[in-house]
């Protein structure tokens, strides 16, 4: 367990040197799980030493989030103010999230589907 | 409503306590609306407002759930990992649709607050409401947004795309159901992702595939949109 939460803060402790030490604008816990995701694939981990406690992270991690929630009720004249903005901004992008996803990802998958076929029956 | 009953023990046992009741609530009922994180918040919200106690003071305990975001986020690369034969068999695939729905997702959603007159925090605080919240905490911190707000809106928008999300992809075309739960964890993050759980182990899967390389995407690429947006318009 020791040898577990080692790793995962080590990386994350990793990540906190790198954003310190370089101008990456990028969050220390995202490129501590790129590099946990990492050490796994190259084998310097293996899985059986993180599996455990990154498990109970993982399945508790909603929890974790609820103080950065509460912390809404500090902002609620600044939201009243921008609600429009905020509702209307959110739903439209969020409908084009969805269907630009969803569209190129079908559109490949097609096109790829087309060409293997033609291909086999070219060799045929 | 002092000393004993707000110390911080107490407050981490009483999130704890709800959190758990939120949950089983949410299980009995099945009813997506009653999101176990969205009514925990709600009514340690309405609890600190009744006694009027300052966000201060519930921050005392609540500060050490907090500190246990970052490593959590950090545990997701074990997931990554277990998911990568199936990212790595249709990699370009994956990577083209996300890449188009993480740059319609940031310029769409910052186009609209700016066009609407929402301030720069605002527009900053939206930009990542599309990523899972603790990476989208993470990245809403870094490039200066107001996390909290940030937190909320993407709790709000996972469920609006569990609700909506496959409903309006049917009726736009999009059949297959691969890239159905790919954008659903990539537009709706893990809430997305339990819809798409619900259908199949398959379709969970890819989402929550959606789910965390949208996160990776948004946060290496959120700064850079930023920077290029703000040529363009005033940010």
């Amino acid at each position: 367990m020791i040898r577990q939460a080692a790793i995962i803060f080590g990386c994350l402790g990793v990540g906190e040197l790198i954003v310190h030490f370089t101008s990456l604008s990028l969050p220390s816990s995202i490129i501590g799980m790129l590099l946990l995701t990492l050490l796994l694939r190259i084998g310097w981990i293996k899985l059986e030493w993180v599996n455990e406690v990154a498990g109970f992270l993982v399945s508790t991690l909603p929890f974790y989030f609820v103080p950065a929630g509460v912390a809404v009720m500090l902002y609620f004249d600044l939201i009243a103010a921008s609600f429009w903005p905020i509702v209307v901004a959110s739903a439209v992008s969020t409908v084009l999230v969805l269907v630009v996803t969803g569209w190129t990802h079908q559109l490949i998958r097609n096109k790829s589907r087309k060409t293997r076929d033609n291909i086999s029956t070219d060799d045929l | 409503m002092n000393g004993i009953f707000l110390n911080e023990v107490v407050v981490v046992a009483a999130t704890f306590i709800i959190y758990w009741l939120a949950q089983r609530l949410q299980a009995k009922t099945g009813f997506i609306l009653l999101n176990p994180i969205l009514i925990t918040i709600l009514i340690i919200i309405l609890f600190l407002m009744i006694f009027n106690i300052n966000y201060e003071v519930y921050q005392k305990g609540g500060k050490y759930i907090d500190f246990l975001l970052k490593p959590a986020v950090v545990a997701l690369g074990v997931p990554l990992y277990k998911q990568m034969k199936v990212i790595k068999k249709q990699a370009l695939n994956i990577v083209i649709s996300q890449l188009a729905g993480c740059i319609t997702g940031i310029v769409s959603v910052v186009l609209i607050a700016k066009l609407m007159g929402a301030s720069r925090e605002i527009i900053f605080s939206l930009t990542p409401k599309s990523v899972t919240t603790p990476i989208a905490i993470e990245i809403s911190r870094s490039i200066g947004g107001i996390a909290p707000l940030t937190a909320s809106v993407v709790i709000v928008v996972g469920i609006f795309g569990a609700v909506f999300g496959y409903t309006i992809l049917k009726l736009t075309g999009v059949k297959n159901p691969m890239s159905q739960s790919l954008s659903m964890g990539n537009a709706a993050h893990a809430i997305g992702t339990s819809k798409s759980m619900e259908f199949s182990p398959a379709f969970g899967a890819m989402s929550s595939i959606g789910m965390i390389v949208n996160g990776i995407f948004t946060a290496i690429l959120a700064p850079y949109v930023l920077k290029l947006l703000g040529i363009w318009i005033e940010l």
